[in-house]
């Protein structure tokens, strides 16, 4: 097995083993969006109306909930000292590792989302736009994260630093992700926005893993 | 410098030199002028006392750390020039063991050993005594186990040059002399080993290198 889905398949076994993650940032994503009808009352035109938005915004603020420990337990153990050292250059170890995360984390949270959508009485013509979008758009969550999660790497109180690094990086995928589906519910077609949020992927891919092997560097030193 | 006459594998003798070398740890020169030759089947021993600098000069060694100046050069090729063809040629073994709770022993040397292009995993267990502990998760492990485990990676995947901090650390008696053993079977294939210690090593032929010497004399002022 390559050394790059060798990293993968640490990652994804830990997650397994330690439980717990995936677990949580995906019952904290049902919990929010369940709270919302509690607050601003049930009627279907109102929740049908903000579904897009509660689905999405939510599902940013449960992407970074696991984000603080992408490599924050390998740099307390030496892990990432060890790692840092192999052949297999970093920056593809921090796409590994940003593809192990989306594969506990994104992906649960893309496959839960029609799910909530029904209880929010959204418009059945945004489904596929919504996970469509959450598809496109939660890999960029993982890419960014990592980023935010490098820099904030040994920081005191690196959770909350992490947050506000990172939350107004989110803002473009939020936009395009939401404009999806409303577009797709008016008649106008998602496609461009989609593209956009494709865009978006392969830049936060190409440009991201310098960004945090770098950071990764600097905490190392 | 003697080198072997024999060798397992020439023609290129490896040579592991630093020239120059100063090393600055956030606003304190730890050390500075300091030059070292490793040869073929060569062995370093980094002596000195407490922060001196001898896991900053390992760690200048393994690349972790840009040196503040000198020049390191593998073969006479400076290391700055092909820093990947370096990793893969070093094992660097530092104060943390590297493990993680949730697996077990045998896999855990399997991923570090499998991310050098793969190796004899139960041989290196054998070799340190763990076999028997291998399908048990590393939280269950000793310390002393931990560090047994931590160096099973040098001979679970072979690479040219080890960098080893403290190694014996929390080590026993049997588990040193295995330690030992590897260390002379290394050298017998033409290997290179650099490591700290404070506990006195039977390393046959040996070089010394004290980090006093390299002490700048306004280091110690920040």
């Amino acid at each position: 097995m390559s050394a790059f889905r060798l990293l993968i398949a640490r990652d994804l076994r830990l997650a397994m083993r330690q439980g717990g993650d995936a677990a949580m940032v995906v019952a904290f994503f049902i919990l929010t969006v369940v709270l919302f009808p509690f607050g601003v009352g049930p009627e279907p035109e109102l929740l049908q109306r903000i579904a897009a938005g509660i689905i999405w915004v939510t599902a940013l603020l449960a992407a970074l909930l696991s984000l603080e420990k992408l490599f924050q337990t390998d740099y307390e153990d030496g892990s990432l000292e060890a790692l840092s050292l192999l052949p297999l250059p970093l920056e593809f170890q921090v796409l590994a590792k940003c593809v192990a995360h989306w594969l506990v984390t994104g992906l649960p949270l893309t496959l839960v989302a029609p799910l909530l959508a029904l209880l929010l009485h959204l418009d059945p013509a945004g489904y596929g736009a919504l996970m469509l979008g959450m598809a496109l758009g939660t890999p960029i969550l993982s890419l960014l994260g990592a980023v935010g999660a490098a820099l904030t790497l040994g920081a005191r109180r690196g959770g909350v630093l992490l947050s506000l690094l990172v939350l107004p990086l989110y803002i473009p995928v939020l936009i395009f992700g939401v404009a999806a589906i409303e577009a797709s519910i008016g008649g106008f077609g998602a496609r461009p926005h989609l593209l956009i949020l494709t865009a978006l992927l392969v830049l936060a891919s190409g440009l991201v893993p310098f960004a945090a092997a770098a950071a990764l560097r600097q905490a190392l030193e | 410098m003697i080198r072997r006459p024999m060798s397992d594998n020439p023609p290129s003798s490896p040579d592991f030199t630093g020239t120059g070398l100063a090393c600055r740890r956030g606003e304190r020169l730890v050390f500075a002028g300091l030059d070292f030759a490793v040869p073929a089947s060569g062995a370093l021993v980094l002596v000195g006392p407490n922060g001196s600098g001898k896991s900053s000069l390992l760690r200048v060694m393994a690349g972790l750390t840009p040196p503040e100046a000198g020049r390191l050069a593998w073969d006479g090729v400076a290391l700055k020039e092909d820093p990947q063809a370096h990793r893969a040629r070093l094992h660097f073994i530092g104060h943390s063991d590297a493990l993680k709770p949730v697996l077990s022993a045998a896999e855990m040397l399997g991923f570090w050993a499998g991310m050098r292009g793969g190796g004899d995993v139960a041989a290196a267990l054998a070799r340190f005594g763990l076999s028997a502990a291998a399908p048990f998760p590393c939280r269950y492990l000793s310390a002393g186990q931990r560090r047994r485990l931590a160096l099973a990676r040098l001979v679970a995947s072979p690479a040219p040059l080890w960098l080893l901090d403290e190694p014996t650390t929390g080590l026993d008696t049997e588990a040193t002399a295995q330690l030992m053993a590897a260390i002379a079977a290394h050298r017998r294939d033409g290997g290179c080993v650099v490591l700290s210690t404070h506990a006195p090593l039977d390393l046959p032929g040996a070089a010394s290198l004290s980090l006093a010497d390299f002490r700048p004399r306004r280091g110690l002022a920040a």
